[in-house]
């Protein structure tokens, strides 16, 4: 029985000197493991123009533009305190629109504007089909930035709001 | 006392055999049921107003995401009754579980990939959801390869329950990684503070549909423990008549 008690108390032990280390490390990489920054945390640090880095937040509304007839698009990426002008020339993801969430890979120009090399759409935690979200906006329960919050939560560091 | 009693009646092989004889019919039965109701509501279900069909991949990857960290989180709760109190079963049980869980978790990271390549602009990122699950994926293989590593099979799943116990500390970084750190994959829809956060419309047959991968899952970990017992015995049975032929023609 005691040798038993002992197995017990060495894995527990164990257990919990590796939580206590594991925690301590991600703490300690906290930054390098959040897969983009927002744009209040650029405005705040601004990373040297041409490295890569990601940036997270949503589409403003009506920031979405063509530029000159061809396939580039230039648009914001705000966080509801700061925004970012990105350009991008390429493909986009079927969820990429105004108002949702995206996260942009590339590197900052002179300007402060980013140069895109990847776009990749954020989905939001709903899911619902169209006709209630048509139900909802008829009865004026719909709120076009409600979704949108729920994405700016997921942009600011470490997604505190949730 | 008696709940030390009532686990060694449990940890018992014949009494094993005995229980899962009765148990097995009904738990596969109950995985095919639930499986033929839940895939005929998740095809019946709405498209999202977002991603439109494409969430019908979300019935078959939610519940292989969640049957990938339950199956570890069984694996290693049987690898540290095997390590503390050396349960006869306990290790044959941490062992059925390893390639079941392995199986979930390739599922689930196949599907997201399939999912992630149209919805979000590509098939993969190095994101701590993604990466998370994939490291629960090796550690599953570590363990397969480690328990098979050793001549002696003792040794080999003393090593693997002790990886397995390691491992645990990935399960809630898995989890909260949506919410400790800034990811691509959206946050947790289900199990979160304020409830659900999908229309039951969809939420309905992926619950359905979690609990047939919950049933096939038992039902597939019984009839693996049960075949690793059965194999046990014949070897037994074969290193027994091979000696007793031998001390005959000695």
């Amino acid at each position: 029985m005691t040798r038993k008690r002992r197995r017990l108390y060495m894995v527990v032990v164990g257990m919990v000197c590796l939580a206590v280390a594991t925690g301590l490390v991600l703490n300690a990489f906290n930054q390098d493991l959040v897969f983009f920054y927002s744009p209040s945390e650029v405005a705040k640090k601004p990373p040297v123009a041409g490295r890569m880095i990601r940036i997270g937040g949503l589409v403003e509304m009506g920031s979405v533009k063509r530029v000159g007839g061809g396939p580039g698009i230039v648009f914001k990426v705000t966080d509801g305190k700061f925004d970012l002008n990105v350009a991008y020339t390429g493909v986009l993801p079927d969820l990429f629109r105004e108002g949702q969430g995206v996260v942009a890979e590339g590197a900052l120009d002179q300007s402060g504007a980013l140069v895109a090399s990847q776009i990749l759409a954020k989905h939001d935690e709903k899911y619902m089909p169209p006709e209630v979200v048509a139900a909802l906006k008829k009865s004026g329960q719909w709120r076009e930035n409600e979704a949108a919050s729920a994405n700016a939560a997921a942009a600011l560091p470490g997604g505190k709001s949730l | 006392m008696a709940t030390t009693f009532n686990l060694h009646r449990f940890a018992n092989p014949a009494r094993f055999m005995r229980l899962t004889d009765v148990v097995l019919p009904w738990l596969s039965a109950a995985a095919v049921a639930s499986l033929a109701i839940g895939l005929v509501m998740a095809f019946r279900a709405p498209p999202d107003y977002q991603q439109g069909e494409t969430v019908r991949i979300m019935f078959i990857h939610v519940p292989a995401a969640m049957m990938g960290m339950m199956c570890y989180a069984c694996m290693a709760v049987a690898s540290a009754a095997a390590l503390i109190w050396r349960h006869p079963l306990a290790d044959v049980a941490a062992q059925a579980a390893a390639p079941l869980g392995a199986g979930f978790t390739l599922l689930c990271l196949v599907t997201g990939s399939l999912w992630g390549a149209p919805m979000w602009g590509t098939w993969w990122v190095w994101d701590a959801r993604l990466t998370s699950v994939l490291i629960l994926f090796f550690l599953y293989l570590g363990y397969i390869a480690l328990a098979n590593a050793f001549d002696d099979p003792e040794r080999g799943a003393r090593a693997a329950a002790i990886l397995s116990l390691v491992g645990v500390i990935n399960l809630p970084i898995i989890h909260f990684s949506v919410n400790w750190w800034n990811t691509l994959h959206q946050p947790a829809s289900i199990v979160r503070m304020g409830g659900p956060t999908i229309d039951p419309s969809i939420l309905h047959p992926l619950l359905i549909m979690a609990l047939a991968f919950q049933f096939i899952f038992l039902a597939l970990w019984i009839l693996r423990t049960r075949t690793a017992l059965v194999r046990a015995k014949i070897d037994t049975l074969r290193q027994r008549a091979a000696a007793a032929s031998g001390v005959d023609r000695g």
